[in-house]
């Protein structure tokens, strides 16, 4: 068995200037639940540049159509939703679970703790998933989601967005993240978008409108790519010293 | 090979992650399936700075499996050669954990949701086996989550020596902008324990004494405290 400690693992750097920051005044909730000490340092082993395989084979095509998990089809404006899903070096990353969840076009969730006073919808639950192919591309086909109020501010509305949960291939890269559309007039009022202060890495959330991938007569297309870190190639000996 | 491009943000999971077939997976707490020989089940529950607990947090684990190997293509050492009970799909929307396993904030109207696992998918993960390696659990009203998994062996650590037994954890939640990043490690391995360098470098004995779970009522339990006098050791991963 070759010692581990001779060999070249990927490392990943932090991105921190793309982040928010953990305990942005604006968004309420994170005054509970933000930690008070600094974070502290995990060197990255073998747990960390590892992660989940996913299979193929695995993941239902139907898992993808949010507009054809109930017998009739939701309301809203019908969308397709695709992009890739790539490491910072710019390479796709393949066979990663690409997971999505979302509102309906009234800006109700399908759950009980969503008390908005908007309808919901018999023919969407708003859950959808795939698994990247060997290009790294992804495809959702669902609705555009409504906005909705919340109560973290007076009149708060948080503007229409699209939950992602990303693996990547290492615990490092795992991202959690949402995705808005263009020119939403809700943007300056809503703190959890603008808990990233950088302004170039707030438009990474922004999807694209994408006539390539709209289908006449039918849906319209968007285009939203999605940048995990890393990695760079290194040796353990390196992150010590 | 492409252009380096900077990360897309991370923003918090929000309240409402728990929709049918969506985050929650019916199977998602079984790192291995029900009755797989030695399983332990890891429970606890999440607070916040208040001492109040979290009902809507999503705790993930991720570790080696008993021989301390990783089913990936970046462990140089290759796949595990011993196999663990053998498991096929067919469990995969079964019920989770057991009676007392916390369902999430799913519960309720969407607790009989047949989209509510990842269907076969959660099975599909490393060396197909019967041991996953990753872990998935919403809290419960009460803030409780709970795996069962398999204890994971030692791993080498960077830089030469060896790592205890242990979990990495993802903590997400609402009012969190970014994932928070902790380490579940083992009552019962004192001496490696005290040799794992990533436990060493904490010097407060009582923060470091908070990663290693508590064996208790034939289980382990392992709390989590986003903020306060008992916070959780957090990592910067
Ligand atoms: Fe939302």
């Amino acid at each position: 068995m070759p010692d581990v400690t001779d060999l070249r693992l990927p490392f990943y750097p932090t991105d921190h200037g793309s982040h928010p920051e953990p305990g942005f005044e604006g968004y309420g909730s994170t005054r509970l639940r933000t930690p008070h000490r600094p974070l502290r340092v995990l060197p990255q082993g073998l747990t960390e540049i590892t992660g989940p395989v996913f299979g193929h084979d695995r993941v239902a095509e139907a898992d993808a159509d949010l507009t054809r998990q109930h017998a009739g089809a939701p309301l809203g404006e019908r969308m397709i939703l695709h992009g890739r899903i790539l490491d910072g070096t710019g390479r796709p990353v393949p066979d990663t679970l690409v997971e999505l969840w979302q509102a309906n076009a009234s800006g109700r969730y399908r759950h009980d703790g969503d008390q908005h006073d908007a309808p919901l919808d018999p023919n969407f639950d708003g859950g959808g998933r795939c698994v990247t192919d060997s290009e790294g591309n992804y495809k959702f086909i669902t609705i555009k989601p409504g906005a909705y109020p919340w109560r973290n501010h007076s009149n708060a509305w948080r503007p229409a967005h699209i939950h992602f949960s990303l693996f990547g291939r290492a615990f490092t890269q795992r991202l959690v993240t949402q995705m808005y559309f263009p020119g939403d007039p809700l943007f300056g009022q809503d703190p959890i978008f603008n808990s990233v202060r950088d302004e170039a890495a707030r438009q990474r959330m922004i999807c694209d409108f994408d006539l390539d991938s709209t289908v006449p007569e039918w849906a319209l297309g968007y285009r939203f790519d999605i940048v995990l870190r890393g990695p760079r190639a290194s040796v353990f000996e390196d992150e010590e010293h | 090979m492409g252009t380096p491009q900077p990360t897309t943000p991370s923003q918090t999971v929000g309240p409402f992650f728990a929709l049918p077939g969506a985050l929650p997976w019916s199977d998602g707490p079984l790192v291995v399936p029900e009755g797989t020989p030695g399983a332990i089940r890891i429970s606890g529950r999440v607070f916040d700075g208040a001492g109040e607990p979290v009902p809507d947090a999503l705790i993930e684990t991720w570790q080696a499996d008993p021989d301390g190997r990783f089913a990936h293509p970046d462990d140089p050492r290759g796949q595990s050669s011993a196999p663990a009970t053998g498991h096929n799909g067919s469990a995969a929307n079964g019920s989770p954990a057991n009676g007392s396993a916390p369902t999430g904030s799913a519960a309720g109207r969407d607790a009989d949701a047949s989209t509510g696992g990842l269907g076969a998918a959660g099975w599909a993960l490393g060396h197909g086996l019967g041991f996953r390696g990753l872990g998935r659990c919403p809290t419960d009203p009460r803030g409780r989550y709970s795996i069962l998994t398999l204890k994971p062996g030692p791993v080498p650590a960077p830089g030469g020596g060896t790592q205890a037994p242990h979990l990495d954890v993802t903590v997400l939640a609402r009012g969190m902008l970014q994932r928070l990043v902790t380490r579940i490690y083992f009552p019962d391995e004192a001496a490696a324990n005290d040799a794992d360098p990533v436990l060493s470098s904490i010097e407060e004995p009582e923060v470091r004494a908070g990663l290693v779970a508590v064996a208790e009522d034939g289980g382990l339990r392992f709390d989590i405290h986003l903020q306060g006098a008992d916070e959780t050791a957090f990592f910067d991963l």
